[in-house]
């Protein structure tokens, strides 16, 4: 799947709900699901420092694709930061530098991307782009 | 409820109280807003907000320069308010009130008067429980000097170990610094206690009155202080002013700490001859409005009566530490018997961000993280705290609303 179609799978999803409790509720359990970076790789080059939640973020390519990994202490960081992998997990460089965030406005959680808000998911969405750009460079050098 | 008389009651009325606030009326996330981040900032009445229009409507100049009319009635608005903050906190001279852009501006004036004052060897003595920015000063003052920082250690309920406090003492010590009041804990600090201690061994006492302004009465004659500082946006006031309140004689000692007009007599290439009390800190054009509209804060507080608050705060913070306690699973950082309306606490297994955001949702503002306290945080290993920080215009309703919040967090999130 393409990152458009899933970012409108998961705006389609979000549009089910009627208030923001159910929206949370549904983050939570995402956050569940999350692919976790493994204990040893929780290192400090692996991690965001946001204000107040800690976010540890890896990547690795495979197939030409990047398949991250993540934690975060918080529970609903990790519901977003799950949200995020699954729009950019599996996805080749190029895919990821092209794309957008816009559909975090679109599901109503905008708040949580500002750059003021102290959660670390700026950085995050910086740290997910680093990656594909790094990894991008070292495809074409080959 | 603990108050004394039918009377206190009668003459305290939240209601009305709120009233004076417009921001009160707010709805927040589709919920009428329950503001419990007193302790980062606290709200404004009309009155205070009216005052800093009327300045700029009415008459806005520049001020102790002028001879037109304007900068006249300017400069005497500013100075009433100079002595009204001079009268509430009953220093004895009004050219002790220093204005300044808030409390770590205070806070850095004297740690760089006293680079000029200390010599290797030198000791300060800080608390550990004191908010981070404000032990960079310090930090910077010794390494300049070569004197020597020692920190006074904090107890399991959140108070300073006083007898670890005169051990540490000696005729080394020249400046003690501590806050009167906690902002992450609510800790009322010993003030009175650890000046005349530090008195006895000649050592000249600064306090971090930021978090104790806005809900205790003090008398900077009676507590002996040689210097406190504090800020206007704390106690209704307008953010970006202040005050350093130095003694006399302590004043006098200290170098300027910025060059500009009006901290000047006169000039020349070869020698400048600063300006008398208070000016010789009060370079270039002050916060005018701010300052005008401080002294208005001050008299709206004394209007409500700073023993009401006290004792309608108090009430406020035993309902809610009791229903909080309730809840199973939460933990209460700060336990002292002397504390301000301030909570901070822990839900086992829950991240203090998670419920912060959840209680936002519901309309209720509270603080999380680590409150700039690093050290304090060490010390309980934990890397935040939910502050939940109340002011005389919360009711124990809003309680009630923050309880259920909280509740709801827990729920979700657990």
């Amino acid at each position: 799947m393409t990152i458009e179609t899933i970012q409108e799978e998961i705006i389609g999803e979000f549009s089910m709900f009627d208030d923001w409790m159910q929206k949370y509720e549904y983050m939570i359990d995402l956050g569940k699901t999350l692919p976790l970076i493994s204990e040893e790789n929780k290192t400090e080059d692996r991690l965001i420092t946001g204000c107040q939640s800690k976010v540890w973020l890896d990547a690795q390519l495979s197939d030409g694709k990047i398949e991250y990994t993540a934690d975060s202490d918080a529970i609903i960081t990790k519901g977003i930061i799950a949200i995020l992998l699954r729009v950019f997990s599996n996805q080749t460089p190029k895919a990821i530098l092209a794309s957008n965030t816009n559909f975090i406005d679109e599901i109503g959680l905008k708040e949580h991307l500002s750059p003021t808000r102290a959660n670390g998911l700026v950085s995050m969405i910086k740290q997910l782009k680093i990656y594909a750009l790094a990894f991008q460079v070292k495809q074409n050098n080959q | 409820m603990t108050f004394n008389t039918l009377d206190t009651i009668m003459a305290f009325d939240v209601q009305k109280i709120r009233a004076d606030f417009p921001i009160l009326s707010r709805i927040v996330n589709g919920y009428p807003l329950v503001y419990f981040d007193n302790a980062a900032t606290s709200q404004k009445p009309k009155i205070v907000i009216d005052s800093i229009v009327d300045y700029y409507s009415n008459y806005n100049a520049n001020i102790h320069r002028g001879v037109h009319s304007l900068s006249q009635e300017a400069t005497d608005a500013y100075e009433i308010a100079r002595q009204k903050i001079q009268h509430h906190f009953n220093a004895e001279k009004s050219h002790e009130i220093i204005f300044t852009s808030g409390t770590t501006h205070g806070i850095n004036m004297v740690a760089s008067g006293f680079s000029k004052l200390l010599k290797v060897g030198d000791e300060i003595i800080v608390s550990a429980m004191e908010h981070h920015s404000n032990i960079v000063p310090w930090q910077m003052l010794c390494e300049k000097t070569g004197a020597v920082l020692k920190v006074i250690p904090m107890s399991e309920e959140g108070t300073l170990v006083i007898s670890e406090y005169e051990e540490l003492l000696s005729e080394n010590t020249k400046l003690v610094f501590v806050n009167h009041v906690s902002n992450a804990l609510g800790t009322i600090n010993p003030i009175k206690a650890i000046i005349e201690k530090a008195h006895k061994k000649g050592a000249a006492v600064l306090i971090d009155g930021a978090q104790a302004t806005s809900h205790l009465m003090i008398d900077f004659q009676e507590l002996d202080v040689d210097f406190y500082v504090t800020s206007a946006h704390k106690m209704c006031g307008p953010t970006g002013v202040g005050i350093l309140y130095g003694k006399e004689v302590w004043l006098n000692k200290l170098p300027p700490y910025q060059g500009g007009g009006e901290m000047i007599k006169t000039v020349t290439f070869e020698k400048t001859t600063y300006a008398d009390l208070p000016h010789k800190f009060e370079a270039g054009t002050p916060n005018i409005s701010g300052g005008i509209a401080f002294g208005v804060a001050i008299d709206y507080l004394n209007s409500v009566g700073l023993i009401n608050i006290q004792e309608y705060e108090n009430m406020l913070l035993k309902y809610a530490t009791k229903k909080l306690l309730e809840i199973e699973g939460l933990k209460i950082y700060g336990t002292s018997s002397e504390k301000t309306t301030v909570i901070s606490f822990n839900i086992k297994g829950i991240h203090p961000y998670d419920i912060g955001t959840i209680v936002d949702k519901l309309g209720v503002a509270v603080r999380t993280g680590h409150h700039c306290t690093q050290p304090i945080m060490d010390f309980y290993k934990i890397s935040g705290t939910v502050r939940a920080s109340f002011a005389f215009y919360n009711t124990k309703i809003e309680i009630d609303i923050f309880i259920e919040a909280v509740k709801k967090a827990k729920m979700m999130l657990s």
